[in-house]
């Protein structure tokens, strides 16, 4: 049975990849962005690659009332919203607008989004439910707390999203990717056994779906490296630079 | 953000700002300030797809845009990978009209270096193929080539350096099922391989050939000759899903292999259970395309074995008329000097004029050797014989041939980089036409 899977912030490497992922499985994909008309050539990519036909929606995250963007379509079976906004955390700490976008981006606006979902599917009695959040909101560190505690904040919400619906045929994937090469990270030198393709991801997040995951890490090594650097004693790691 | 860039013999390495836009006012950006060079999959061997100042990844544009069912048409961005391909039109019933040994190439590369298969005397290189390519020029400005424009034909077999392809027309062949029938020739020497060649009617034919044996068994190699494979001769179990094969499971080389792995002595082992083993298929057999076209595809990163420093990959064409001698010379100082790899390939191409491309009627022999000096010295010595007999070389397996012998090998050359200065097009240049005056 093909399922429908809808995309929030669509544009994103990592979102591509997931649409492409279930796309090829038979899945009937919609992607929501901004300037949707601007996804038309990968809508398209994917249904040469894939068969089906692919669906754009206008979405933004920061909209005030996501309730009616979940109103304007068939509810699917599947939602992941792959929203957020890395921003530069050494200005951002001294421009409280540009740190109140990552804050709003990868915390507010993705969960009040999902919450509309969750409502929706709740009263549906079923759905699935993916966050990508990041390893960043395991621990906050000097070099990235701003966007860290936005996202930490967004794996607490989807951990109690997860929690309040777990009795109700509803459930909750959170996604904690370490390093990915997208866009995001173009700029970056990242080390390269420990950072995933967006392909991988897209494995990783179907899989989780259909196998009801709660909290997956990809690459699997990150859950390691984070569960040392969650260890550390605050004494001692506020003075480490990692 | 400058990275260490190396083909796919990891030789030479070469420090370049590499760049990764997606969308052609980012590339258009990149333009004019400086030396560029796109770059695919970085399947090419040496330094192709590789410039200092400006190296631009162009896996950033890698859409299928349209498909004509009825005429095979496939209307790609450049950086869509041949895989991709075959995985989304085989089922359908179509396969690429033309691929190298690897699927793992993109179509911008097989384009820019005019790929030929195993049944180049036959269908021609790539080029023969497409309808039309899309080049980004020096000032930014997209252009639309088609067979007979200048442009075309200097961008099919021109190696990046008459600018960046964003898209292409590509005529995909009508195939009826996944699977290839496979004739293997079991033959004691050149001669022998060279007669089962030229009397070959069949679509593909290529030959793997054992450098290191010596006397009697100088040539001694196995030809494979193949078809696609029609529905009836399929099993009847598999008739009904004529497309599916089974699955390949892919291995790996987790670790550089240490540099002194891979010796005479290992490779000349490898060569006789590989030769033994393949010696009791010989006749006819059904293989499936995976494993016919793409043999060493199951091994991820398999140029690994060759350690750190990497490889060669020596890769040169012989005009018919003098391909027996030639070849007969080039293995014969091979053999000799021990330094031969289990990768030793044999192909006959057919005729094709060209502004740049490789191919031209006669033989190609493609080998490895491990990029240490002694056998950097051996292919110098090679270098004599391809001259002495009239041989080209093949730009994308290149890393080392100097702009003298290419010269004097290509007559092609000078002109080639003339039209170049005369269209503006200097400003894309790799470390490979920067070494050699291309
Ligand atoms: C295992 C193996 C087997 C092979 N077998 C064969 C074979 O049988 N026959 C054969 O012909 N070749 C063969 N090759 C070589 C390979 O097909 C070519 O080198 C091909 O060009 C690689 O494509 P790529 O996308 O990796 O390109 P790259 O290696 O990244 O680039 C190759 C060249 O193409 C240019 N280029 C790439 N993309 C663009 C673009 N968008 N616009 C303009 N220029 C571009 C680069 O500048 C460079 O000059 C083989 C290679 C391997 C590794
Ligand atoms: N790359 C990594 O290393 C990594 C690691 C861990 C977690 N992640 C997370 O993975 C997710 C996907 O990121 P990515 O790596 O694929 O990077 P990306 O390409 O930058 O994706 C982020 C996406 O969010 C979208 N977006 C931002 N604000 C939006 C808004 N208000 N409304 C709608 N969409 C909005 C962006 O769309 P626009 O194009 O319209 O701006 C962009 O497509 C993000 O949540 C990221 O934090 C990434």
């Amino acid at each position: 049975m093909s399922r429908q899977v809808t995309l929030l912030g669509a544009r994103s490497d990592i979102a591509l990849a997931c649409a492409h992922e279930f796309a090829a499985a038979g899945d009937l994909v919609t992607l929501a962005a901004r300037r949707a008309e601007t996804l038309t050539a990968d809508a398209r990519d994917i249904e040469l690659r894939h068969g089906g036909t692919v669906t754009l929606r206008e979405f933004d995250a920061l909209a005030p009332d996501h309730a009616e963007f979940v109103a304007g379509a068939d509810l699917p079976d599947v939602v992941i919203c792959a929203v957020g906004l890395l921003g530069d955390q050494t200005s951002d700490e001294r421009d409280a607008a540009a740190a109140s976008a990552v804050f709003r981006t990868n915390f507010e606006g993705p969960a009040l989004a999902l919450a509309a979902y969750a409502n929706a599917m709740e009263a549906r009695g079923s759905g699935v439910i993916v966050g990508i959040s990041s390893v960043a909101g395991d621990r906050g560190r000097a070099t990235n707390y701003i966007y860290g505690s936005a996202k930490a904040g967004f794996t607490a919400y989807l951990s109690g999203l997860r929690n309040r619906l777990a009795k109700t045929g509803v459930h909750v994937v959170t996604v904690k990717p370490g390093f990915v090469a997208t866009q995001m990270t173009e700029h970056l030198d990242l080390p390269d056994k420990l950072t995933a393709q967006p392909a991988e991801i897209g494995r990783a997040v179907k899989t989780a779906v259909e196998r009801r995951k709660d909290v997956i890490y990809v690459r699997g090594v990150w859950r390691l490296i984070m569960g040392i650097i969650r260890a550390i004693p605050e004494r001692v790691f506020k003075k480490l630079s990692i | 953000m400058r990275r260490d860039v190396s083909g796919w013999g990891r030789f030479p390495r070469i420090e370049a700002e590499v760049a990764r836009p997606r969308d052609e006012a980012s590339l258009r950006d990149l333009l004019g300030r400086g030396p560029v060079i796109a770059r695919g999959n970085g399947r090419s061997y040496g330094d192709s797809a590789a410039q200092p100042k400006g190296t631009v990844d162009m896996r950033g544009f890698a859409r299928m845009l349209e498909f004509d069912a009825t005429t095979g048409v496939l209307t790609a961005e450049a950086g869509v990978i041949l895989g991709d391909v075959i995985a989304a039109f085989l089922p359908r019933g179509w396969f690429p009209p033309v691929t190298p040994g690897t699927k793992f190439v993109t179509l911008g590369g097989m384009i820019a270096a005019d790929v030929h298969g195993k049944n180049h005397r036959r269908d021609g290189s790539f080029g023969r193929h497409l309808a039309w390519v899309d080049v980004m020029g020096p000032d930014g400005t997209v252009t639309r080539a088609a067979p007979g424009d200048e442009l075309f034909a200097m961008t099919v077999g021109g190696m990046g350096l008459t600018g960046v392809i964003l898209r292409c027309a590509v005529r995909l062949m009508p195939v009826t099922t996944g699977w290839i029938r496979q004739e293997m020739h079991v033959t004691p020497d050149l001669d022998a391989a060279m007669q089962v060649f030229e009397a070959a009617q069949s679509q593909y034919a290529v030959a793997w050939f054992d450098c290191l044996g010596r006397g009697a068994s100088l040539g001694r190699s196995l030809v494979m000759l193949g078809d696609h494979a029609a529905v009836a001769d399929l099993p009847a179990a598999r008739q009904a899903r004529p497309f599916e094969v089974p699955l390949r499971r892919r291995k790996s080389v987790p670790l550089d292999v240490p540099g002194g792995a891979l010796n005479r002595h290992t490779i000349r082992a490898f060569n006789a259970v590989y030769h033994a083993a393949n010696a009791r298929k010989a006749g006819a057999s059904l293989v499936d395309w995976d494993r016919y076209f793409y043999p060493l595809d199951a091994v991820q990163d398999w140029n690994r074995i060759y350690g750190r420093k990497g490889f060669a990959q020596y890769q040169v064409v012989l005009p018919l008329a003098s391909a027996r001698a030639g070849l007969a010379a080039l293995l014969d100082t091979i053999a000799k000097a021990g330094q031969g790899s289990f990768l030793a390939v044999l192909k006959r191409l057919g005729p094709q004029d060209s502004r740049l491309s490789f191919p031209m009627e006669g033989y190609t022999l493609a080998l490895d050797f491990p990029a240490r000096a002694s056998a950097l010295a051996l292919l110098d010595r090679l270098d004599r014989i391809t001259l002495d007999h009239g041989g080209r070389y093949y730009l994308a397996k290149d890393a080392r041939v100097s702009a003298e012998t290419l010269h004097r090998a290509d007559p092609r050359v000078p002109d080639f980089r003339a039209a170049r200065v005369a269209q503006n097009m200097a400003g894309f240049a790799s470390a490979q036409s920067e070494r050699l005056g291309l």
